[in-house]
């Protein structure tokens, strides 16, 4: 049975600092090119097919702006 | 399967506490002060008591607190906070009281306040965030910056023979007989913020059995303070600052 998983982030609150990037175990997070309304290059899920829905990313973002999602398949 | 089929309410295992208010936080992307906010969040909302909790915000990058946690609050003079916590507790002993301070705030002109709070005892939380500068004034040094760390005030790293050597607070308070429970965490990284999670739980039931004061200090990074990213903050606080103040239990009785 494996896990996967699917993460939301809240563009707009995501201040780009990174922590939830090297925080993730499957590398599926990466800062975006573009940037929000206050300037900050946000995390995005880069590869989606890699998220095991851990919940590590939204445990340690400062601004609680990720949203996880888990299904077992 | 389609991404969108994950993404149901369903399948949902984590969001935003109700406990946060929706306001975006003033601190520098990657503060640990964000941190430590949620974590204690989730535990006002696991444990029910969010009309039952009453903060007591500091001097400090975190004296916005009040418009983060929704709970109720209120805002001591640099340092008071144990007092005030003390009042409020006696007066309204049902509460969950605490406090939340950051070096500059409760090792350096609050020291008087916390260790006689702690001394006697009474049945509050402190949280202590503890990253070894003052970050809202502009990154001087703090009573707990390490030796050779370079701040505002000690440009050429800090000499022990002129500014003394860091004070290690926490182990003075684990000597005091007022305290149930200290305890040193961070929360860098998941595992950590896990961890500091559930001594954040400990300290608030401690506070409802009576016990005495629960202390929880939480080593920081100020990466704009330090000058670095958060994530090399992160890095450097792993290799510099937890051989200074290690992790674990001080006491737990």
């Amino acid at each position: 049975m494996a896990l996967r998983g699917a993460i939301v982030v809240d563009t707009e609150k995501c201040k780009g600092c990174s922590v939830c990037v090297v925080n993730c175990p499957t590398q599926t997070i990466a800062l975006a090119r573009e940037v929000n309304s206050k300037g900050y290059n946000y995390a995005y899920m880069a590869s989606p097919e890699s998220c095991t829905g851990c919940t590590n990313c939204a445990t340690v973002c400062p601004d609680t702006c990720i949203t996880v999602y888990r299904i077992k398949v | 399967m389609d991404i969108k089929d994950i993404m149901k309410p369903e399948n949902m295992v984590y969001s935003k506490t109700p406990v946060l208010t929706s306001t975006t936080m003033h601190y520098c992307p990657g503060c640990s002060h964000g941190t430590v906010h949620k974590l204690i969040a989730e535990v006002i909302e696991e444990m029910g008591i969010q009309e039952k909790t009453i903060g007591i915000s500091p001097v400090g990058c975190a004296v916005f607190a009040y418009n983060y946690v929704d709970i109720d609050w209120q805002q001591a003079a640099h340092g008071r906070a144990p007092a005030l916590a003390t009042a409020t507790k006696r007066l309204h002993p049902e509460k969950y009281v605490f406090t939340y301070q950051g070096d500059g705030d409760l090792a350096s002109i609050g020291t008087a306040e916390i260790m006689h709070a702690c001394n006697r005892g009474e049945n509050i939380v402190v949280i202590f965030i503890n990253n070894g500068i003052y970050g809202m004034t502009g990154g001087q040094m703090a009573p707990t910056t390490l030796i050779g760390m370079k701040t505002a005030t000690s440009p050429y790293g800090r000499d022990p023979k002129l500014h003394g050597m860091p004070l290690k607070i926490t182990n003075l308070i684990a000597q005091l007989d007022g305290t149930c429970y200290v305890t040193r965490q961070a929360v860098h990284n998941a595992a950590a913020a896990r961890k500091t999670k559930r001594a954040i739980r400990k300290a608030f039931e401690n506070s409802a059995l009576g016990k005495g004061t629960s202390f929880v200090e939480v080593v920081s990074t100020c990466n704009s303070g330090w000058k670095l990213s958060p994530v090399a903050a992160n890095e450097w606080m792993v290799e510099n600052m937890f051989p200074e103040y290690p992790m674990g239990d001080l006491k737990d009785r």
